[in-house]
Formats: C-alpha cells, sequence, structure tokens
C-alpha cells in the first residue's frame, strides 16, 4: 500500500476574519488523478492552493492544522517555500504564458534553477513539449511568441513549462473553464496520460470532467469536506445524501 | 528531493534587494537633507515681521528684511491665474470626459495637445508671454485703446498671470477629469432617466459631485504657479519695487524670483544667506500650505457629500 | 383634442411646446461652446511654437545679415533704411534710435563711415547670423585654431549654438545617468518587492519631491551641494555641468519613479503568479519577468525624463557655472539652452538679432521636447494596447 503523498490533518483556513476551511481530512495517493468539487466557493480552490502556499501571496491569511507532502509539513518554518513550489508545481485557470517565446517559456523553470547547458534545456524542453503534446504543433515555432498561439494551445504550454522542472505533483485550478470543448477534450486526454509520471490534483467544478478524468473525487461543501472516496464509488453510490445531491445535479 | 531551506545563502537575492533598497533609501534621504537643510538654516530668520514687513531699507539686512510684498505678489499672481485656468480646464475636462468619442482624430489631437502643453520647457513659456502677450496682445490693445500710449505693452501682473495659467491648465485638465471619471454612471444614467438634458446633468449631477476632484486640480496648478519662475521673469515679475500692485498692469514682487535673484546676483553672499534662507523657507511653506489646504478642503467637501 | 404627433409620443400641453426648443437651441449653444474652448488646447500649441517662431523668423530665413561689407553706408541710403536695421549698423538700440534727431544721425552715420574704414577684418564681412556660422566653427581673428564660440556681446557678435547644445546634453545626460537607476531601482522595490504599507510611506515622500520648485532646488544645489560636491572630487570650478546635473537628477527622479511604477503595476498579475509556481524567487519574478513586462514604459518614462530635465531652466540658470565653452569634462562649467535664454533675454535690443537668436533657441528647444514627448506618449499608449491585447 502506497504512502500518501499529501496528507492533510485537520486543517482549518482564514481569509482575514472570514474562515474558509474547517477540519479538513484528506489523503492524496501518488500517481493517481484527484479531483476537488463542489460548488463556487465551498473551498476546493483555497485547499489547492494551500498546497504550494500561494496563498502566502494574499495578505492576511492564516492556516492552523498539518499540511504533509511526504510526510513534511509545508507550513514548518524550515522549509524553503521556493524549494516546496518546484516539486509541487500549478497550472492556472487562466493560461498565463509569459510574453516570451516558446523555448523561453519552457525553459523559465529550468534556468531559475541554475541550469545554463544548450543541449540540456534543449532536450528537456523537447522532452517536455513531447509529453504535453504540444510537440507537433510548436516544433516549428519554438522561438516564436507564445501569446500568438491559441487558448488551448496556450493552457498545453503552461502545462509543458509546469512539468518541464518535474515536479512530484501538478496542480490544476480549473484549468479548462476558460476553453472550448475540442481544446478541453485534448487536455483531458493529457491528464491520464501524466498520470503516470506524476501526481494530479484538478480543481474542477464541472462534474462529468471529474467522472471522467479522475481516480479519487473529494466533494467540498462551504468549506467541509463532505466525502472523498473513489470517483466511481462517489458519482455512482455515494454514502452521503449531499454528495448524491450534488453529483445529481439537484444543487450547485 | 527534499523542501527544506537550502543550505547556501542565496546572495543574488540579498543583493537584488540591498540595491533597490537603496536606491529607494538614497532618494528618501535627499529629500529630507534637503527640506531639512532649509528648515534648519530657513527657521531663524521667519518672524513675524520677516513674513508681514516690506522691504524698503535694509534689503540685504537680516535684521529688518521681510518678505511680505513678496508673498503677496505671488499669491495675487496665483490668485489671477486660477480664475483664467480653472474654467478653460474644467469645460475642457468635461468635454474630454462627457463629449468626446474617444477614437474620433480630434479628441486625439486635443489629447496629444494637452500632453504636450505639459512638456513645454518653462523658459518657453516666458519666450511665449513676452511674444504673445506682452507684445502681441499688450501692442494691440495700446493700438486699439490707448493709440500706441504704453499701457499694456509692458511686464504686467496680466501677462505673467495668463502665462502661468496655460503652464498649468493640463494639470487642472488632468485632476478633473479623474474626478469626473469617478462620478459613477449610475447618477448619470437616474438623471437622464428623469428627463434631464445632458447639459443639466452635468451641471447639476455630475459636477457638483466631482467638486473635490476639480478642486485638487486648482489646487495642484496653484501649487506649480507659486513656485515657477523662469515664466514670469520676462512677464511681470521684478526685483524691487516700491508699491505693492493695485492694478493688473503692475510689475509684481514674487518669492521664486526674489530666491532667484539672491542667490545669483547678491553682493555678499554670507550676509543675504539668512534672508535667502528665510525666503525660500517661506516659499516652500506657501507651497505646501496651499497644497494642504487643498487637501482639507478636499476632505471636507467630500464628507459633506456623503453625509449631507 | 386637437394633438400634433411628434417623433416623441408625449405630447406636451401648448404653453411647454414653446419653452422647450428654445431652451435646447440654448443648451446647443453652450455644448458648441465647450467643443470650441476644448480646440483651445490645440490652438495653444499651435500659438506657442508661432510666436516664438515668429521672432526667430528672420534668422531661419536667412534675412539677417551683420556682415559688415567693407563699403559703408552714405548718408543717401540711410533715409531708405528700416529703424531696426539702421540701429543695428549703428550699433545702438531702437529706443535710442528713435530719440536722436536728424542731426545726429547723420553725426554718427559719418562716425561709423570712419570706423569701419579703420575696422575692416576678415571676421567683420562674416554674417554671423547665418545658419552656417550658427553651426560651424570658425578660427577667428586672434585664435588659433578654430572654434565654437557663443559670444552674443562682442565687437564680432558670435552666435554659435553649438556649445550650448552640447552643455544642455551633458547637463541632461548627467542628470539620466542620476535619475534612471534610481527612480527604476525604486520603483521596482516599490512595486515588486516592499510590503504595501512601504508603498505608502514613500509614494508621498517621491511626490514632496515633485512639489519643490525647481527654483528652491537650484538655490539648494547652488549652496550646499556644489560644496559637497567639490569636497568629494576636488574639483577648481564650483558650479559646473556635475552639480548641475546631479539637482536636475533629482527634478526627473519624480517623472522617473511615477511612470516606471505605474508600468511595473499594471503587468498582469499572472505573469507573476505563473512564476512563482514554478518556484522562482521574488527578485526573480521581478528582474526576469515584471520589468522585461514593463519595458515600453520604463522607456517612456526615461523619455519623459529626458524632455523635462533638457527643458528645465532654473536649476541649470544657477548651479552650471553658465560659461559657455566646449568641454567633454562633467568637472566644467557649462552653458545650457535655457539658461542662456533666461540670462541674456533681460538684456537684448528687441528686434535685433540676439533677441531673435535667442527666439530661435526657444523654437528649437520647444521642437526638441515636442518630439520626445511625442514619442514617450507613443509609447505609453502602445504599451497600453499590447497589454490589453494580451489578456
Amino acid at each position: 500500500m502506497d504512502k500518501p503523498i499529501i496528507q492533510i490533518t485537520d486543517a482549518n483556513f482564514w481569509y482575514g476574519a472570514k474562515q474558509a476551511l474547517f477540519d479538513v481530512n484528506v489523503s492524496i495517493m501518488p500517481h493517481q488523478t484527484t479531483a476537488f468539487i463542489g460548488p463556487s466557493g465551498c473551498g476546493k480552490s483555497t485547499l489547492l492552493r494551500c498546497l504550494n502556499r500561494m496563498n502566502d501571496l494574499i495578505l492576511g491569511t492564516r492556516v492552523t492544522g498539518r499540511i504533509a507532502f511526504n510526510d513534511h509539513d509545508v507550513n514548518a518554518p524550515d522549509v524553503d517555500v521556493i524549494e516546496l513550489r518546484k516539486q509541487i508545481g500549478m497550472v492556472f485557470q487562466k493560461s498565463n504564458p509569459f510574453p516570451k517565446s516558446v523555448f523561453d517559456n519552457v525553459a523559465y523553470g529550468l534556468r531559475i534553477q541554475g541550469m545554463t547547458d544548450k543541449t540540456e534545456l534543449e532536450a528537456r524542453v523537447v522532452k517536455s513539449l513531447k509529453k504535453a503534446a504540444l510537440w507537433e504543433e510548436v516544433k516549428d515555432r519554438l522561438h516564436e511568441s507564445a501569446l500568438m498561439m491559441s487558448g488551448g494551445q496556450q493552457q498545453r504550454l503552461c502545462i509543458a513549462r509546469a512539468i518541464a522542472v518535474e515536479p512530484e505533483i501538478i496542480l490544476m485550478d480549473e484549468p479548462c473553464s476558460a476553453l472550448d470543448p475540442t481544446a478541453t477534450a485534448k487536455i483531458e486526454e493529457l491528464i491520464q496520460d501524466l498520470e503516470k509520471d506524476y501526481t494530479i490534483i484538478i480543481v474542477t467544478h464541472n462534474m462529468q470532467q471529474a467522472a471522467r478524468c479522475s481516480d479519487y473525487t473529494a466533494f467540498f461543501y462551504l468549506g467541509r469536506l463532505i466525502e472523498f472516496d473513489a470517483t466511481n464509488k462517489i458519482f455512482t453510490n455515494p454514502t452521503n445524501k449531499q454528495t448524491e445531491d450534488y453529483v445529481t445535479g439537484r444543487f450547485g | 528531493m527534499t523542501i527544506l531551506r537550502a543550505k547556501g545563502y542565496d546572495w543574488r537575492s540579498t543583493a537584488f534587494h540591498a540595491v533597490t533598497l537603496a536606491a529607494t533609501a538614497l532618494i528618501v534621504l535627499a529629500v529630507i537633507v534637503i527640506i531639512g537643510d532649509i528648515v534648519w538654516h530657513g527657521a531663524k530668520q521667519v518672524s513675524w515681521h520677516f513674513v508681514t514687513g516690506g522691504t524698503k531699507e535694509g534689503m540685504f539686512d537680516a535684521k529688518t528684511a521681510g518678505v511680505f510684498p513678496m508673498i503677496f505678489g505671488t499669491l495675487a499672481l496665483v490668485l489671477l491665474m486660477t480664475v483664467g485656468v480653472v474654467p478653460v480646464g474644467v469645460i475642457t475636462a468635461v468635454y474630454l470626459t462627457e463629449y468626446a468619442k474617444s477614437l474620433s482624430p480630434i479628441t486625439r489631437i486635443i489629447r496629444s495637445a494637452i500632453n504636450n502643453l505639459a512638456g513645454v520647457p518653462s523658459i518657453v513659456f516666458g519666450l511665449f508671454g513676452l511674444g504673445f502677450f506682452v507684445q502681441f496682445v499688450g501692442g494691440g490693445l495700446d493700438q486699439m485703446f490707448y493709440g500706441g500710449e504704453l499701457h499694456y505693452r509692458k511686464p504686467a501682473l496680466i501677462w505673467a498671470a495668463a502665462t502661468m495659467a496655460i503652464m498649468t491648465l493640463p494639470v487642472v485638465i488632468v485632476a478633473t477629469e479623474e474626478a469626473l471619471r469617478a462620478v459613477p454612471n449610475g447618477l448619470r444614467e437616474a438623471s437622464l432617466a428623469l428627463g434631464a438634458t445632458k447639459l443639466k446633468t452635468i451641471w447639476k449631477i455630475v459636477l457638483p459631485e466631482a467638486l473635490p476632484g476639480v478642486l485638487t486640480g486648482a489646487i495642484l496648478a496653484v501649487g506649480r504657479g507659486a513656485g515657477e519662475v523662469a515664466p514670469i521673469m520676462f512677464t511681470g515679475a521684478a526685483y524691487y519695487l516700491a508699491h505693492l500692485p493695485t492694478n493688473w498692469t503692475d510689475q509684481f514682487m514674487h518669492l521664486g524670483y526674489h530666491v532667484f535673484v539672491l542667490s545669483t546676483q547678491s553682493p555678499d553672499i554670507e550676509r543675504t544667506k539668512p534672508i535667502l534662507y528665510g525666503s525660500v523657507l517661506v516659499l516652500l511653506l506657501v507651497t505646501f500650505l496651499l497644497n494642504l489646504t487643498g487637501v482639507l478642503v478636499r476632505a471636507k467637501i467630500r464628507s459633506r457629500l456623503r453625509h449631507g | 383634442m386637437n394633438e400634433r404627433l411628434t417623433t416623441d409620443t408625449v405630447v406636451l400641453p401648448k404653453a411647454q411646446r414653446r419653452r422647450t426648443p428654445r431652451r435646447r437651441w440654448a443648451e446647443w449653444l453652450v455644448e458648441r461652446g465647450i467643443f470650441l474652448v476644448s480646440l483651445s488646447t490645440i490652438l495653444m500649441v499651435f500659438l506657442i511654437f508661432a510666436f516664438v517662431a515668429r521672432e526667430a523668423l528672420p534668422v531661419i530665413l536667412r534675412k539677417t545679415n551683420n556682415a559688415r561689407s567693407a563699403t559703408p553706408v552714405t548718408a543717401a541710403q540711410v533715409s531708405t533704411m528700416p529703424p531696426e536695421q539702421l540701429a543695428t549698423y549703428l550699433g545702438v538700440t531702437i529706443a535710442d534710435l528713435k530719440k536722436y534727431n536728424a542731426e545726429t544721425v547723420k553725426a554718427l552715420v559719418e562716425l561709423k563711415a570712419e570706423e569701419l574704414s579703420q575696422n575692416v577684418s576678415a571676421d567683420s564681412r562674416v554674417n554671423t547670423t547665418s545658419w552656417g556660422w550658427m553651426l560651424r566653427a570658425r578660427q577667428w581673428v586672434g585664435y588659433d585654431k578654430p572654434e565654437y564660440i557663443w559670444q552674443p556681446v562682442s565687437e564680432i557678435p558670435k552666435y554659435n549654438i553649438i556649445p550650448l547644445f552640447i552643455g544642455s546634453l551633458k547637463a541632461t545626460l548627467i542628470a539620466l545617468i542620476f535619475s534612471v537607476p534610481l527612480g527604476v531601482g525604486a520603483a521596482i522595490y516599490v512595486s515588486q518587492l516592499a510590503k504595501p504599507k512601504i508603498r505608502e510611506v514613500i509614494k508621498p515622500v517621491i511626490e514632496l519631491l515633485s512639489g519643490i520648485p525647481s527654483v528652491v532646488l537650484g538655490f539648494f544645489a547652488l549652496l550646499v551641494l556644489a560644496s559637497i560636491l567639490q569636497g568629494m572630487f576636488h574639483y577648481s570650478s564650483r558650479l559646473n555641468a556635475l552639480v548641475a546635473g546631479v539637482a536636475l537628477g533629482l527634478t526627473v527622479i519624480p517623472v522617473i519613479f511615477t511612470i516606471s511604477e505605474d508600468a511595473l503595476s499594471t503587468v498582469p498579475s499572472g505573469y507573476g503568479q505563473a512564476a512563482l509556481a514554478l518556484g522562482a524567487a521574488p527578485w526573480q519574478v521581478a528582474w526576469q519577468i515584471v520589468l522585461p513586462a514593463a519595458l515600453p514604459g520604463v522607456f517612456a518614462a526615461c523619455v519623459l525624463g529626458f524632455g523635462r530635465a533638457i527643458g528645465e531652466t532654473m536649476i541649470v540658470l544657477m548651479a552650471s557655472g553658465n560659461a559657455s565653452i566646449m568641454s567633454g569634462s562633467i568637472f566644467d562649467s557649462c552653458r545650457t539652452i535655457t539658461a542662456t535664454i533666461a540670462a541674456e533675454l533681460a538684456e537684448v535690443v528687441f528686434g535685433g538679432n540676439h533677441y531673435r537668436i535667442l527666439f530661435l533657441l526657444g523654437a528649437l528647444l520647444f521642437a526638441v521636447t515636442f518630439v520626445t514627448n511625442l514619442v514617450g506618449d507613443v509609447v505609453v499608449h502602445r504599451l497600453k494596447r499590447k497589454l490589453e491585447g494580451a489578456r
């Protein structure tokens, strides 16, 4: 039995005086895709951002409890948040490629770690673009601006960029919500592939997407984790009535 | 792979932070040194007598010097200037926010013109004041009304004020535009829905609501106007006058101009140093006081609009 | 009821119907008026350039000629000469000329003829107000090599404007070297690295700096800064390009800081977040991601700073030493275009060559700042559109 790669114990979170997460307990297993679902404002994105401490950027936030990555509390004083983020990558809701070339976008994460060898950089960039199913489309335009691509391509570029630094976990915050169905399908396919090498946690408000892509699903409501189980079970035979109401579309 | 803090020292991060912090600190230090030096040396000189006294004799004597005529002249200048610049500035800002179509070429040219006005060197304004207001307009007035006799075709308060008005116009326009844009559209729509015309809406609803911002613009302009010297050097300021100006065709004494002349043309710089520092301090105080008044008036009107 | 249908479906009672069109007509007039007042801004810019250039037109169009021909002007020719030309020829002011009666003028003309027959040098035959001699070096009588000389008050007035341009450029460049690193550095710190509370403190301080009148900064440079810098570098002329340049830098810093800080703050936050999520340190985000994205705005800030510095008058008038010499050294005194106009305009003969050339300098200066402003504006405009396009 694998050890959980992320272990969240009694986590509570506040934005200033407003509490957003209440006593959350969840274990994320490695090399699986876990989906966080729930209606708007239920705290799923907040929890996601706690994992790579992106909430640190917002003033007045506070977290209690233990959020452990490989058995080490990410909020411990001896943790270097920069190292943390190199191992837990993130893809955002709105694709945000840098105003640089395709190559430089993917190479950025490697360059800031000190990699300067051209051959090595090239090899890693090609590898990441291939893994992100983008290589065929950009191989002739590596040095053109990344902003010239379509929304779907830009998002896959962001995934390639995140993969390039070879993190253990990839966090995805509603990655397809700004994309059309074709682009969405491409990315969902990609997620299945990436599972082999990475652990994926995806926040989505699209239940069908969660059902298609994930192995485990966590259902959140008003800041609490209502149910966490294998995706199959959540969608066909949920234990909790609220879960059932949500997945059958009675609310949300 | 560990997420624990790395053993090495990230000197690049520290260096970067240090350099940019140093840049910021240096600027702050410069401001403190300048203002501190002026206050330190000038405070001894600024007495009641200094601020209210004239300079009949003993202009260079620290004990008897006074800057009242300069204060009076400066205030007269900015008052006249404000009368000219505020209406034109507000009207232009009203046009730009309420009437102009932002992509129309005329609008772009007007905005470009305003930006250019803001960038014209102050001495060029001085030349313009001399060439246009004093010579052309003044000369024309003299020809038309006084048969060539010298009445307007000379440096005068009115010409200096007109020059300064054009110079500070961009400041008023920008501040007023900001204030007008801050008025929520809902107010305009409510008024129009009641059947008021656009003009009436602007006059009765939008402008009163934007009043604090308009006043801020006027005060900013005044602050600029009180300190500029180059535009008024040839259009009206004088170093020594026996009387205070009583007519807008008179010349006037001016704090900034006084500082300039004392700094560069006084025969004994050591003797005039205290007077110089005193004058500079008074100039700074007048400028800051004007700005402060603006801030207070704006705050008062804001609270009245909110609770009134 | 006999109601006429109008385009408005509301039918007004007769009395009101009469009142409305007149009010609308009055309002229409006011709105036209508002438009015209706004157009006046364009008129102002045009007038400024027109009236400054107007006074300089004779020089621009090569209509002035102060070359003294070998043959002096005869008494007969005197009566056909325009007063300004006669005054210049005789070397008196027009005001004085108007006071003289015919006898005096005749005597002066005869004196001048005598003087000319004795005083003919190569230099006096040259038209020093021509574009050629305003721009080229000349080996004047008594000098051992060609020089660029601005010396309007002299037996043979020399109007070369090159030393003045060099002086302006020197002071401006020193100002930029001093103010760009400080202004941009502070902008980076305040917008990217510092806590928001620090921002609340620094911005008012910079506003304070921008509120200090330039005459006060000139005074400070003249009295205090000059001594400090002379103590540091031990050069001989107390007032020089360095002192003026540093003081100029102080006026330019608020311009550069404000515009750069604005440009840095409006870079879409998505870029910064993406970089941080990849494990970049804050300084890397600022230097490698945000600053490059904000570069057009920062560049515009520098261009506008340049325009501001080259047009500044009081500081250079008081602190640069005002010696119109051609020198590359920053420790030498220099003379800028602005200081020249300000210092000499009070003493020129109205309508004379010197007067006109000062206005010419003003026109040239206006052209330079007009262009720099335009460039700065276009860049800021393009930057805004690019950022909006990338969203």
